[in-house]
């Protein structure tokens, strides 16, 4: 897949082990990575995230925490903030909402991927890594019910597995990938 | 067919049904985000065992009971009570000194839902001493929510986060001080509901219907879209006395509309806004 000319936007998720997934990741984007780049990491509700710190070193390319209706900027990392879903409103704005946790979790993978898939079609590439919840799964089979490309990190290859195998055994994935996989094709775009 | 074909039939009929619902029902969601529409229009197909939206919309408009029924659908009844204890903690210091000078002063809580953040206000005006001489119009478009808001009954397992919350907010005493339990819940006390009037009004259709000193508006504007939110500012600042306060939702901001030179910060990071001369 030539990630330059097919892919519009990138949205990705986390759980457990995420943090440091992420932080491969998001490194391995080059500083003329075009798309934005949406991100949902499980956290614990209540307090402030400080991820836009915490990641923003180790990736070439601005990090931030979105706000409501928030526009999409190219090759922008936006997190979700805690306590709030993060959606796609459109092909050129974000949204939050404050609705149920999915699966205890709010902000929630699925509400991201769903929205995403919406909005961006078969133009989304989206990736689910590490994590204990399964959350993700119903995000994945949207994404690829819309035509949208889904890489799934190998269970085997991921601190925590349930999240990539609960999205494998529910809808596939376009591809199967260790985490140094998905930097490495991110690297290359 | 394109591949995204499906999605544009599931807008084009959200798009149908809200305009159904608005004609029929005059309730007016045809401005909110479509984003989490979408989601919650698929669980109230699922939850009415409609197979399509446009089935939903037949029974919707044939079925008047049925939309009493859906209307949970189409709003988010979540709350907590003194959520963001940060924000009341600003209310609290930079609100109340200012409330104070009045000698009678009203509030709005706009989109108040189940109650929790009126309740949390009329405690702490309490704790001010404010009580007495304040008014508290508590909005929302959904009358089932209203009438749980007004009951002040809350369950048992989500007294603990409430109470936790408080202090973090600065409470003076023990929340529990302000509740009587039983029946696996808790009721808070009728005293603190005299200076309380809950009312049916909304930011899409309704008209501003008092002048008011502080308007608490938090997590009811991200269901809107753009304009939508533009026109329920527009009431904030219709609403507001002259330096009247606003209070937003903390992911929520002034600063995309057209009314943000109307307002400026008072505790930006909390949200908290004072209306300016224009
Ligand atoms: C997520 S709740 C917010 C509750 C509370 N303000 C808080 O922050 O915890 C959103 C509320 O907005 C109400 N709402 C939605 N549309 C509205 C409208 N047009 N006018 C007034 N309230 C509305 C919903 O019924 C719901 O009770």
């Amino acid at each position: 897949m030539d990630l330059r000319r097919e892919i519009d936007a990138v949205v990705m998720g986390a759980s457990a082990g995420g943090v440091h997934a992420l932080q491969a990741v998001l490194s391995s984007l080059s500083a003329d990575f075009a798309p934005p780049v949406l991100v949902v990491l499980h956290l614990p509700s209540g307090r402030p995230s400080r991820l836009p710190e915490l990641f923003a070193p180790h990736c070439a390319r601005p990090v931030c925490e979105a706000y409501d209706k928030q526009p999409l900027e190219p090759g922008t990392v936006v997190f979700a903030p805690p306590d709030y879903h993060l959606l796609v409103e459109d092909r050129g704005h974000l949204a939050l909402s404050v609705d149920e946790p999915v699966l205890y979790s709010r902000p929630a993978v699925d509400f991201l991927f769903d929205s995403a898939a919406a909005a961006f079609t078969h133009r989304l590439l989206a990736i689910l890594l590490t994590g204990a919840s399964a959350d993700g799964s119903e995000g994945i089979a949207a994404v690829r019910r819309a035509g949208g490309v889904a890489w799934v990190q190998d269970p085997s290859d991921a601190a925590s597995e349930l999240m990539p195998s609960s999205a494998l055994a529910l809808a596939g994935a376009d591809e199967v990938l260790t985490l140094n996989k998905i930097c490495e094709r991110l690297a290359a775009y | 067919m394109t591949d995204d074909a499906p999605n544009e039939l599931f807008d084009l009929e959200i798009r149908l049904l809200l305009e159904a619902v608005y004609l029929r029902y005059h309730h007016d969601f045809r401005d909110y985000a479509l984003s989490s529409m979408r989601r919650r229009m698929r669980h109230a197909m699922a939850r009415f065992g409609c197979e399509r939206l446009s089935d939903l919309q037949h029974r919707l408009l044939h079925e008047p009971g049925l939309f009493a029924q859906a209307l949970q659908y189409f709003t988010v009844q979540v709350s907590d009570m003194f959520r963001d204890p940060l924000y009341f903690q600003a209310l609290r210091e930079h609100a109340v000194p200012v409330l104070r000078t009045y000698p009678s002063i009203k509030l709005w809580i706009a989109g108040c839902s189940t109650g929790e953040e009126v309740w949390s206000l009329a405690i702490l005006l309490a704790e001010e001493g404010l009580l007495e001489r304040s008014l508290i119009y508590a909005t929302d478009i959904n009358p089932e929510s209203l009438r749980i808001a007004e009951a002040g009954a809350f369950a048992l397992d989500r007294v603990a986060q409430f109470s936790r919350n408080y202090l973090a907010a600065g409470g003076r005493a023990s929340l529990s001080d302000y509740y009587t339990s039983g029946y696996g819940g808790v009721v808070f006390d009728r005293r603190l509901k005299r200076q309380i009037v809950f009312a049916d009004h909304s930011l899409a259709t309704d008209q501003v219907f008092s002048e008011v000193h502080l308007v608490s508006c938090r997590n009811v504007l991200i269901y809107f879209n753009r304009e939508l939110q533009d026109r329920a500012v527009g009431l904030f600042r219709d609403a507001l006395v002259h330096r009247g306060f606003l209070g937003l939702g903390s992911k929520e901001s002034l600063q995309l509309g057209p009314h943000a030179t109307e307002f400026e910060p008072c505790v930006p990071e909390q949200r908290l806004y004072r209306k300016v001369a224009a």
